[in-house]
């Protein structure tokens, strides 16, 4: 028997400072059409939430780390935050091999 | 002999029978290498074809960098091997980090699909060494996410390095501007739509020259790229290139 938590990350993945985003020039372009005024500084980023089984949540980041800075985003021009959101701890009996 | 070049395909390739058939008009006999084999096939030289490997999720080219075909082209990059990559192919290489900078959606939003004029910045790679003089190359873009980019000293450094291999011009030649001018279809910084790695033997590019081989098609200037990398890649295999290795068991 061993026990295992499933941590639930977030991963948010939006554009460095400075990176041309237009998505969020877009965005921006069609507030006028709503007629809303003061709001500025749009940036489209992408949120990515995921399931981790591990022993504990040190060891559950450090795999979603790795996730987040080499698949879901692109260092070259994208930044990233991990969120947790949750854990569930459970029980699982182990199968010999 | 003629000489054997790999064509990937991934899930969502759809480029790759151009690339077929302009390899076989530069007389090289095309090998489709399946995105799932980490096997090149003993291939002198690997294409990557256009499309939308894996549907572009996430970011195009992303996930067909961690393909099993791709760790096998790293590998065959890193011995010196010709790679080509060609729109989804050029994003490919930038994700797999064979190639600087990164493709960003266009800057005026719009998926664009039109005859767009490049000239060869260089004439002496293995890439562009078939052309004879630099002048002004038409052949067809089709992306929706092919804005170069890299920060303002990585675009330095490729400059001085002689990296930057293509670039968008007007119809006479001239350097194309910003996102402004119609001869720059992405907004590319510095009108960038090719590079070429430091060791010179990996390149891409976002236009297609593969679909300009014949006058048929409406131009066939992009057949000097193609020729170009076909004749580097056979002679390097002439002069004992080694052949791709497969990674693992099971080489063929």
């Amino acid at each position: 028997m061993t026990t295992t938590t499933d941590f639930r990350f977030a991963v948010n993945v939006s554009p460095k400072p400075g990176i041309l985003d237009p998505q969020g020039r877009a965005v921006e372009g069609s507030l006028g059409h709503l007629g809303i005024d003061g709001v500025s500084a749009v940036r489209v980023g992408r949120r990515i939430e995921l399931t981790v089984a591990a022993a504990d949540e040190a060891g559950a980041r450090s795999i979603v780390e790795r996730l987040a800075g080499e698949l879901l985003s692109n260092p070259l021009i994208e930044a990233y935050a991990v969120e947790l959101l949750g854990a569930t701890s459970s029980t699982r009996s182990e199968v010999p091999a | 002999m003629t000489v054997r070049i790999g064509v990937v395909l991934f899930p969502g390739s759809n480029r790759d029978i151009d690339a077929v058939n302009a390899l076989r008009i530069a007389g090289a006999e095309p090998v489709i290498l399946w995105h799932d084999d980490a096997d090149l096939a003993g291939v002198a030289g690997v294409l990557l074809p256009g499309g939308f490997a894996y549907g572009d999720y996430l970011r195009a080219g992303v996930i067909a960098r961690f393909s099993p075909v791709m760790r096998a082209v790293a590998g065959f990059a890193a011995d010196g091997g010709h790679v080509l990559g060609i729109c989804n192919g050029f994003q490919v290489l930038t994700e797999a980090h064979l190639l600087p900078g990164a493709l960003l959606r266009n800057r005026g939003l719009r998926f664009v699909s039109r005859g767009v004029t490049i000239t060869a910045e260089r004439l002496d790679t293995p890439f562009t060494r078939a052309l004879g003089e630099r002048r002004a190359l038409r052949m067809p873009v089709a992306h929706g996410e092919g804005c170069f980019f890299a920060d303002e000293a990585t675009l330095d450094e490729l400059e001085a390095n002689g990296q930057v291999l293509f670039r968008y011009v007007h119809p006479d030649g001239t350097r194309a501007g910003g996102e402004d001018d119609r001869a720059n279809p992405n907004g590319s910084l510095r009108a960038i739509a090719g590079v070429i790695n430091a060791a010179g033997n990996v390149a891409g590019l976002m236009p297609h020259p593969e679909t300009a081989v014949e006058e048929v098609l409406g131009s066939d200037d992009g057949l000097g790229i193609i020729a170009s990398f076909v004749a580097s890649a056979t002679e390097r295999r002439a002069a004992g290139g080694a052949a791709a290795v497969a990674v693992g068991a099971g080489s063929r």
